[in-house]
């Protein structure tokens, strides 16, 4: 390659991430073998006793040592977790207790026999899934398996040995996994087997003596070193592409498998996971929907094999056409495919020979520059056939009476018209039938319609009449052509019916999901949005559905959010935990946990698991796959409003803090100013009182100096105490009848000595009522009042102060003759830490906003205002209601 | 007075802040009295059984135990008077106080000669008072034994409700008394919540006593707390 090649980033991060999770999950070891007897779990138990001889904490799990001696001797020292019993049919079982293992959480787990399955009702089906939890707890596991067991092996292992491997572990699963091959040579396994050293279960004897050949075995075997080779290839590749040296896997391949309800689909998936796996290259699972209806059977078969295809790591899609070759061909474009895999025609029927060989023939004639494989399907087990020639289908019986209806009724038209037109025209309303009923029926009513049709049209109008004779060869002809034509275009019709049909229900998918969107999108808050959720799945699903969602603390909900439709059991909660903690669906219909009563999926965001979303469906019917879509996109677009919701939040949050943090700045450059002056001035005056030369006079000054400033300092003490009181919502009036006069009077001889360079003029408009307020307050109130009136204003000058009471207010207010307010300012005066510029020093801007905090508490209002003569004026407006009930003279 | 301290008069100052003991010390000892210190609760109400103080300086914050509860506890026993000395300046604070007994209450920070006067008002009440004794204050002068009011030399006629209340805060001259002190005493135990009749017969009280009603100087109002007649001292 001449051109410069650099690593790609994305293969680059992927490797980081792969060796990244690998240190945070744990690493895994499989001690493969080729068939029972080899050795796997002697080696396995030899490599932990090994690694706990290394001072590695190792727990054994669960192991089968089938009575063997060596294998016991090997257990010896290493911890195990008790075996769980459980009861299953009245049978007492055994599996490996998961929880107690997952709780003990050792650095090595020993889990013996990989391809298990677990006992129904157990966490996982299969022990596989018990391991994947054990690693991404991350822990380190060793464990056992047969070559047989590997999922894209089965099909080889059949051909070879005849029998199918029921228990398989997807290749998925084995992909991070360190491989330790086990090996013995063939004869010397059957040597040991001779010896009764491999252990045999009774029931299978039969079937292992079969399998236990020498031809079967060398197959195995071979097998079995290949895998092994495979993954230290991943190994390899991963190293080699992560250091920038290019090799032969680049290949830029992609493939695409047709997948089909055919029962040879799987076979052609494994197939095509081999040939990805040797290519080293992406692969899609592509179903084409067809315009008929598939029968439960197969319809169940279908997901199952895409179940298959998504296991064994395809990328999985469904599409819709009428044309299978089509389809594929337009998905092939759209993808980059560079190669097509199909199976190779051999249905036992004439007609899925035709069928077959059309798709064949259009594929290679417009596959273009796409390469093709054509596979040959796995010999199918008797009784299952790939189609049936389904003339009922989902017809039902009513579509044939509309056809027979239709029939009888053109029949009837055309008997009152025969004598004015010819039998030719005749045929012509016999098809107009014929195509109308095509709209609305399927295709074997369409064709039923037809044939009695041309029959009718013969036996009554064609001549001889009453007769299926024919006399004349235009007769035949006319017939001949009359049931093609109407088949034809019944075809036709029954094809546009469905297409439209297939539209539909796309755009009904689409405006559940449009409708979704824009309801969850109109959400406010989480709670707001888990009630739309719920409403809507319960709509579009006619389920019971229920919403857990992540706390604060990051683990899931306990309980379900209250909008939900149905309660979720502490038993069913695990299950959602379950989804959450590993961001894939649990529960009913799904390969985890399927005991529980419900879906569980989780709501997975970028930045992990925002909740679950749990679906109780009606009935024991798996989903179908377009609901199992919608499902998957109800979840999807559900996390990510969570998302943006949760976004909103830490963003408004973001906000305030900056908001406050801007405030405690303004705050804290005026505090500090103002605690330093008086400070300062104290420490200066203090030392200067400690100088024995400090002559007498200039003492009293300096102790005036200490007791001006400590005065200063109380204040400010006090204003922030104050403020702190009022933010938190602390200050409670305690309203009690007061007398105005008098509240004013105390404040007057609270400042005296400020007010000492001012004279006073009181008026007050007398008698004032007395009013319900908070003496102690009120006078704070004015005491800020007065004290901004003595700071701001030139010795000398007037304060005024002045109280008037009207029909439900009482005013109080405070002028002085000062340089008054600048306009700009008037606005924010009561505003928090606002100093009007240009102001002397000496005040923190807290003043007037305590003084506003104080009357609002009262439910009264502030004012201020510059007084047409010059100065600043300032009122308080306290709301007056009702009047004390007289005072009784005291009986003396 | 009590009989071990015939010169000088016992004062105890119960405070956690060693600051304020020292400050208040140097003060007080300058000023003639003997002074004990007790820096939390439990010390405070055993030197007050062991030294049986005149007068009683109590911080209202103390690590121990809340100064209220040492005040209580300390009325179970002793009638020594109380001076409260505190930085709660709230009047739920101050009217608890005084309603359990306490003297007289001060806000921290004070001023020293507020203090000192302050507390020779209370000693002076705590001694025994005879009804025939004429209280003297500005212009007013009030002979209990006649029940006869003047100011500036000429009588005031007083209903018998303002009577009474004059009365009460002559007897507590220089004290502030609650506002539910004087309702219950002047109207009676059910009319502890009435404030307003207070707020009245005070305005009644100061148009006929005080000089510049709008300015009082003899009925002072001590904020949410209650009234205090000024003494001269």
């Amino acid at each position: 390659m001449a051109e410069d090649i650099r690593p790609d980033p994305d293969a680059l991060l992927a490797a980081i991430q792969r060796s990244e999770a690998a240190t945070k999950r744990g690493k895994f070891k499989v001690f493969l073998g080729m068939a029972a007897g080899v050795g796997k779990t002697y080696a396995m138990l030899r490599a932990a006793q090994r690694a706990q001889r290394e001072g590695i904490d190792v727990v054994v799990g669960y192991v089968e040592t089938h009575g063997r001696k060596e294998t016991e001797a090997l257990l010896a020292g290493l911890p195990i977790i008790p075996r769980r019993k459980v009861e299953y049919r009245g049978v007492t079982l055994e599996e490996m207790d998961l929880d107690a293992l997952l709780a003990r959480h050792p650095q090595l787990a020993v889990v013996d026999e990989l391809p298990h399955t677990n006992v129904p009702g157990s966490r996982h089906a299969k022990r596989f899934q018990d391991v994947i939890e054990l690693l991404d707890a991350g822990m380190d596991v060793y464990t056992t398996m047969n070559v047989q067991h590997a999922e894209s092996r089965v099909d080889t292992v059949r051909q070879i040995t005849g029998s199918t491997v029921q228990e398989t572990v997807p290749d998925s699963v084995l992909d991070g996994a360190e491989m330790e091959l086990i090996d013995l040579p063939p004869e010397d396994l059957l040597k040991r087997l001779d010896e009764g050293k491999v252990y045999v279960p009774e029931r299978a004897e039969l079937a292992m003596m079969n399998f236990f050949r020498e031809g079967n075995l060398n197959a195995l075997r071979e097998m079995a070193l290949r895998l092994a080779a495979d993954h230290v290839g991943q190994d390899v590749h991963d190293y080699l592409q992560a250091m920038q040296i290019t090799g032969p896997w680049r290949s830029g391949h992609r493939l695409l498998v047709a997948v089909s309800a055919s029962p040879s689909s799987p076979h052609m998936i494994r197939w095509t996971r081999r040939l990805a796996d040797n290519l080293d290259c992406p692969w899609l699972a592509v179903y084409v929907e067809q315009p008929q209806p598939l029968t439960e059977e197969n319809q169940e078969r279908l997901t199952k094999n895409l179940a298959l295809a998504r296991e064994l790591g395809a990328e999985v899609i469904t599409t819709a056409d009428a044309g299978v070759a089509r389809g594929i061909l337009r998905v092939a474009r759209q993808q980059n495919v560079t190669q097509i895999v199909v199976g190779k025609p051999g249905g036992d029927s004439a007609l899925d020979w035709f069928r077959g060989g059309r798709l064949l023939r259009r594929l290679v004639r417009e596959s273009g520059h796409i390469e093709l494989h054509i596979v040959r399907p796995e010999a199918v087990e008797k009784g299952e056939r790939s189609r049936r020639w389904n003339l009922a289908g989902e017809s039902s019986l009513w579509q044939y009476a509309a056809g027979l209806g239709v029939v009888s009724l053109c029949t009837g038209v055309n008997a009152l018209l025969f004598s004015k037109v010819g039998p030719q025209a005749l045929a012509l309303i016999y098809l107009l039938g014929v195509v109308l009923l095509a709209f609305a029926v399927g295709r074997g009513p369409t064709l039923a319609t037809a044939t009695a049709s041309a029959l009718m049209w013969d036996y009554f109008f064609l001549p001889p009449r009453y007769s299926f004779r024919m006399t004349h060869v235009e007769d035949v002809m006319m017939f001949c052509m009359y049931f093609v034509v109407a088949l034809v275009l019944g075809q036709f019709a029954s094809r546009v019916r469905w297409q439209e049909r297939a539209e539909r229900r796309r755009e009904e998918r689409s405006t559940a999901l449009y409708l979704l969107t824009r309801d969850l999108a109109d959400a406010a808050d989480v709670d707001d949005m888990a009630q739309r959720l719920v409403r809507q799945v319960e709509q579009a699903f006619k389920a019971k559905v229920a919403v857990l969602l992540r706390e604060p603390s990051g683990s899931l909900a306990r309980t379900a959010h209250h909008a939900s439709t149905f309660a979720v059991s502490e038993k069913e909660q695990s299950v959602a935990a379950w989804a959450f903690r590993f961001g894939k669906a649990a529960g009913r219909f799904t390969d985890n946990l399927p005991s529980a009563s419900a879906i569980y999926m989780p709501l997975q965001t970028n930045r992990g698991p925002a909740g679950v979303l749990g679906v109780a469906l009606e009935g024991d019917h798996q989903p179908t796959l377009e609901q199992r879509d919608l499902l998957d996109a109800y979840a999807r677009q559900a996390a990510l409003v969570l998302d943006r919701l949760r976004l909103d939040a830490e963003a408004q949050q973001a906000h305030l803090v900056e908001e406050s943090e801007k405030l405690s700045k303004a705050l804290l450059n005026s505090i500090s100013h103002e605690l330093r002056t008086p400070i300062s001035a104290i420490t200066t005056a203090a030392s200067a009182l400690v100088e024995p030369t400090t002559p007498e006079p200039l003492r009293d000054t300096l102790a005036h100096e200490i007791q001006e400033s400590a005065a200063r300092l109380n204040r400010l003490v006090s204003n922030l105490l104050d403020m702190t009181r009022l933010e938190s919502g602390n200050v409670k009036p305690r309203l009690d009848w007061c007398d105005a006069a008098d509240v004013i009077n105390v404040a007057l001889r609270h400042n005296e000595r400020e007010l000492s360079g001012h004279p006073v003029a009181l008026s007050l408009n007398q008698p004032l009522p007395l009013a319900k307020m908070d003496f102690v307050l009120i006078e704070q109130a004015l005491n800020n009042l007065l004290l901004n009136a003595a700071h701001y204003t030139p010795p000398g000058t007037t304060v005024e102060i002045k109280a008037s009471a009207a029909p439900g207010e009482m005013t109080i207010s405070v002028a002085d003759h000062g340089p008054g307010l600048p306009p700009e300012s008037l606005p924010h005066v009561f505003e928090k830490f606002y100093r009007v510029p240009g102001a002397p020093a000496g005040g923190t801007g807290l003043g007037l906003s305590i003084v506003k905090g104080l009357i609002e508490a009262h439910g009264g209002r502030v004012e201020a205002r510059n007084r047409p003569g010059g100065g600043a004026e300032f009122s308080i407006h306290l709301p007056v209601v009702g009047n004390p009930e007289p005072a009784l003279d005291a009986v003396v | 007075m009590s009989e071990n301290t015939p010169h000088q008069p016992i004062i105890l100052i119960i405070d956690d802040e060693i600051q304020m003991r020292r400050l208040l010390r140097v003060t007080l000892e300058g000023n003639g009295y003997r002074v004990f210190e007790a820096a939390n609760g439990q010390e405070g109400l055993i030197e007050a059984a062991q030294r049986r103080p005149d007068i009683v300086v109590l911080d209202l914050g103390l690590p121990d135990m809340d100064g209220q509860s040492v005040l209580e506890r300390l009325r179970e026993w002793s009638e020594a008077p109380v001076l409260v000395l505190s930085v709660r300046d709230g009047e739920e604070d101050k009217v608890a106080a005084l309603d359990h007994g306490a003297d007289d209450y001060m806000n921290k920070p004070f001023s020293t000669a507020e203090l000192l006067a302050r507390l020779r008002a209370a000693r002076r009440r705590a001694q025994p008072v005879a009804d025939n004794v004429v209280f003297h204050s500005g212009h007013l002068q009030v002979d209990l034994s006649s029940r006869l009011v003047t100011v500036k030399g000429k009588e005031v006629k007083l209903t018998p409700t303002e009577y009474s209340l004059l009365r009460l805060l002559v007897r507590s001259a220089g004290k502030v008394v609650t506002h539910r002190q004087i309702l219950k005493e002047v109207w009676g135990p059910n009319y502890g919540e009435q404030t307003h009749y207070l707020r009245v017969y005070m305005a009644h009280l100061r148009e006929k006593l005080e000089e510049d009603p709008s300015r009082p100087e003899l009925l002072l109002t001590e904020p949410g707390v209650g009234y205090r007649l000024k003494s001269e001292v």
